[in-house]
């Protein structure tokens, strides 16, 4: 690629990389310390998860240095930062009993903030020399699954308002209201709930529906489900689009995507609204339908010992041990993953 | 109930836990009468397999008996059951399972978008066997929860005993798919890497689906002589024979037609340099593997032919002869096995007295003892093939 592009977005972009490579390397040799240093429980899966983590880090760091144009791979990094900022805040949250954990983990959650801000810069600065990054709005999410079923079942499942919530974990209910309106509850931190009116827009029964909220609710936002034939008789391909707007723009939802997963902190409602819509982009989508195919498929939803809550990316980071638990330990973990979540 | 939980690398221990209950409508409980520990097990024991977390019960090959069927599998489950319950957790529903493909399975991994971080795409659940594979608690230990109970067990109604049937949980369909990937056609010639359980009934399938020769390769004179007496099998002590011109001399200078990799991530290599050069680089992670018999599989096979790797493997693989692979158009196939495809028919085939696959038990010992039972299979102690446990002992 020949495109001009001013020295100094240059020099940051290969700063960063060298740092996403020297992070790498050091969560790839010693996961122990950095779950240590950033006041993680050095747990197996947590320390596994730093390696993971560190690979990703090396391959964007690789990635920006051999590219003369780095804004992908730069975006690469403000997801990934997003994504450790996330783990960090889990951490917070299961350890806020031990103060110098929380100090620790507090200062790495400022430090990896800080090289968030130079991430968000240097991916900026390399779009204003280059091109756009691609599918990278902070508001719009989406993602698809295929479902062994037929368009007109899987739409009917989705139809279905009032079961929305069995597989949108965020959702405490959908009320139908009447002549293509509903009522919807969503669960934020601390207990409370956010309520708004939503209408649907648009539905073709087995190939689309959508909806919007309605004027003047405390969230804007609207979605879209798809529905299509796979190729070759494999069931049907459903492809969601969520999209909300956060109160304060683009930086306020940033900014409360950092704090708002600690319970007890929010209360600001941005941050309501990016605990509910937030975690890594377009993840909680994918969970809800890997989910929703569960349901669709098999009738249930897969949990483990290890894993009660069932499919859900964050749960990663704080598995439980995979042996048979006391009679009321596995119906409290459901029941939190379909409150608010740990 | 009691139960052999991975505590670190190197430490088991049995201890108490809470018994399982279901949790899903499609769940049963199993109350166990036999367990086995498994090749796949070492790569937990000795830490090489990431994500496992301190208190897991191990263990995903076990039999026994129907306690407790959830409303969603009382259809085809009854209490009283005798069933021997395949490793990889399948819902029989989506398409890989419809396609047979059960280890791939789309519906029973919790932690699929953990696996997806790693493998690109998710896998199925497994008992017993990293929180990569879901988190489920395994089948070392005096029960265990199943779910998919209604499609996954297989029903025993004959008198065959625990150890005629025990092995259809994994290690009899993983060797038998590992010899029917190799598409064997009549005058091939099979080699085997790895006389350990799986590698044994590897040699035995491919005999049943027609190979001419098969070629048993490891280190272990014992392992070596079973599979000689037991299954007709030439071999190869890697130790003391430089296994590709041995393999060439015995071929007529042709190679393997097909060639199966029953070792997986901690193969041993007999030059110190290698096996140092792998273990430093799986030491630090920077590869997740030694892959000294899958390098050798492959530069053996014979000019098109087939290497099938049944051999477990994690993560990266390093000097992967892929102008070997490629130039010489080699087939690679592999894969967690597909057990539920399997059982049925080697049920039928045990009933008939086709396969006897008691013949690799070589110790019996209490679910007690399951610490030094690893200990003892590790280090292929005693002549030690295949461990079986007994939980009620
Ligand atoms: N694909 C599946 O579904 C599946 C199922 C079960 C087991 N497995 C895997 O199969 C493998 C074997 O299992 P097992 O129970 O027989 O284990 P095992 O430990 O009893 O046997 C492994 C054998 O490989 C031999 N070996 C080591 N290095 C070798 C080399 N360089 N060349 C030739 N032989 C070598 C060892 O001496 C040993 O006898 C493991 O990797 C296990 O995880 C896969
Ligand atoms: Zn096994
Ligand atoms: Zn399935």
């Amino acid at each position: 690629m020949s495109v001009p592009h001013d020295g100094q977005a240059v020099r940051l972009a290969q700063g960063l990389g060298w740092l996403s490579i020297a992070l790498g390397i050091s969560q790839l040799a010693s996961p122990k310390t950095a779950n240590r240093l950033v006041g993680v429980q050095p747990t197996r899966v947590n320390r596994d998860l730093m390696r993971l983590v560190g690979v990703r880090e090396l391959v964007a760091g690789i990635g920006i240095l051999s590219r003369r144009q780095p804004s992908g791979f730069l975006w690469a990094r403000v997801g990934g930062d997003a994504m450790d900022l996330a783990l960090l805040g889990n951490a917070v949250a299961s350890q806020r009993d031990t103060h110098r954990d929380t100090r620790r983990t507090g200062a790495a959650a400022a430090a990896v903030a800080a090289v968030a801000a130079l991430d968000v810069v240097a991916a900026r600065r390399s779009v204003a020399t280059g091109q756009a990054p691609e599918g990278n709005t902070m508001e719009a999410r989406t993602a698809a699954i295929t479902i062994n079923a037929p368009s007109e079942t899987v739409y009917a499942s989705w139809r279905d308002f009032e079961g929305l919530p069995t597989f949108m974990y965020h959702l405490e209910s959908v009320q139908p209201t009447g002549d293509g309106r509903s009522h919807w509850v969503a669960k934020a931190p601390g207990g409370t709930t956010i309520e708004w009116d939503a209408e649907v827009t648009d539905d073709i029964p087995g190939e689309r529906i959508a909806w919007r909220s309605v004027e003047g609710a405390s969230v804007r936002n609207e979605g879209s489900v798809r529905f299509a034939d796979a190729p070759g008789g494999q069931g049907t391909e459903v492809s969601v689009e969520l999209a909300y707007s956060p109160p304060g723009g683009a930086v306020g939802s940033l900014v409360a995507k950092l704090f708002g997963e600690e319970p007890g902190q929010g209360g600001a409602v941005g941050s309501l609204v990016a605990k509910l819509f937030g975690e890594e982009p377009g993840q909680q989508i994918s969970d809800d339908l890997r989910r929703f195919k569960q349901l669709v498929e098999t009738g249930e939803i897969a949990r483990s010992e290890g894993s009660p809550w069932g499919s859900r990316a964050k749960n990663a980071a704080h598995q439980k041990d995979a042996h048979p638990r006391e009679d009321g330990e596995i119906r409290a973990a459901i029941d939190e993953e379909q409150g608010v979540g740990p | 109930m009691k139960a052999a939980c991975w505590m670190g690398a190197h430490r088991v221990v049995v201890q108490e836990v809470p018994d399982p209950k279901i949790i899903n409508p499609r769940d049963a409980v199993v109350r166990i009468t036999s367990t086995a520990i498994c090749g796949s097990d070492l790569h937990l024991y000795d830490g090489y397999m990431p994500t496992m977390e301190k208190g897991d019960v191990l263990g995903h090959e076990f039999m026994g008996e129907v306690v407790e069927v959830g409303p969603g599998a009382s259809s085809t489950l009854r209490v009283g059951d005798r069933v021997v319950v395949p490793f990889p957790i399948a819902c029989g529903a989506c398409l890989p399972c419809e396609r047979d493909l059960y280890s791939l399975c789309e519906n029973s991994n919790p932690n699929a978008a953990m696996a997806e971080k790693v493998f690109g795409f998710p896998t199925a659940g497994i008992f017993g066997y990293s929180h990569l594979t879901g988190g489920y608690a395994g089948g070392q230990a005096q029960y265990a929860r199943v779910p998919f109970a209604d499609i996954g067990p297989l029903k025993i109604e004959s008198d065959l005993s625990d150890e005629q049937v025990l092995f259809l949980s994994d290690i009899l369909p993983t060797g038998y798919m590992g010899a029917e990937m190799c598409d064997i056609e009549a005058g091939d010639v099979v080699a085997v890497w790895g006389a350990g359980a799986v590698g044994q009934f590897a040699v035995a399938s491919a005999f049943l689906l027609g190979a001419e020769r098969v070629i048993a390769i490891d280190r272990f004179p014992y392992r070596l002589e079973m599979a000689r007496t037991n299954t007709g099998a030439e071999v190869i002590n890697y130790e003391d024979t430089d296994v590709n011109q041995a393999l060439k001399e015995m071929t007529g200078g042709r190679g393997p037609d097909a060639c199966i990799d029953a070792v997986g991530m901690e193969a041993h290599h007999g030059t110190g340099v290698i096996q140092a050069y792998d273990r430093v680089k799986q030491a630090v992670r920077l590869e997740t593997e030694r892959p000294h018999a899958l390098r050798q599989a492959i530069t053996s096979c014979r000019n098109g032919g087939v290497v099938s790797v049944i051999g477990v493997y994690g993560g990266f693989v390093d000097k992967f002869p892929m102008g070997s692979v490629m130039n010489r158009s080699i087939t690679i196939r592999s894969g967690q096995c597909h057990v539920q495809r399997y059982m049925r028919p080697l049920l039928e085939r045990i009933e008939r007295g086709e396969i006897d696959p008691t013949f690799i038990v070589t110790h019996r010992l209490g679910l007690d003892e399951a610490p030094a039972g690893y200990e003892t299979f590790k280090h292929k102690e005693d002549d030690c093939v295949k461990m079986i446990l007994d939980p009620s002992a």
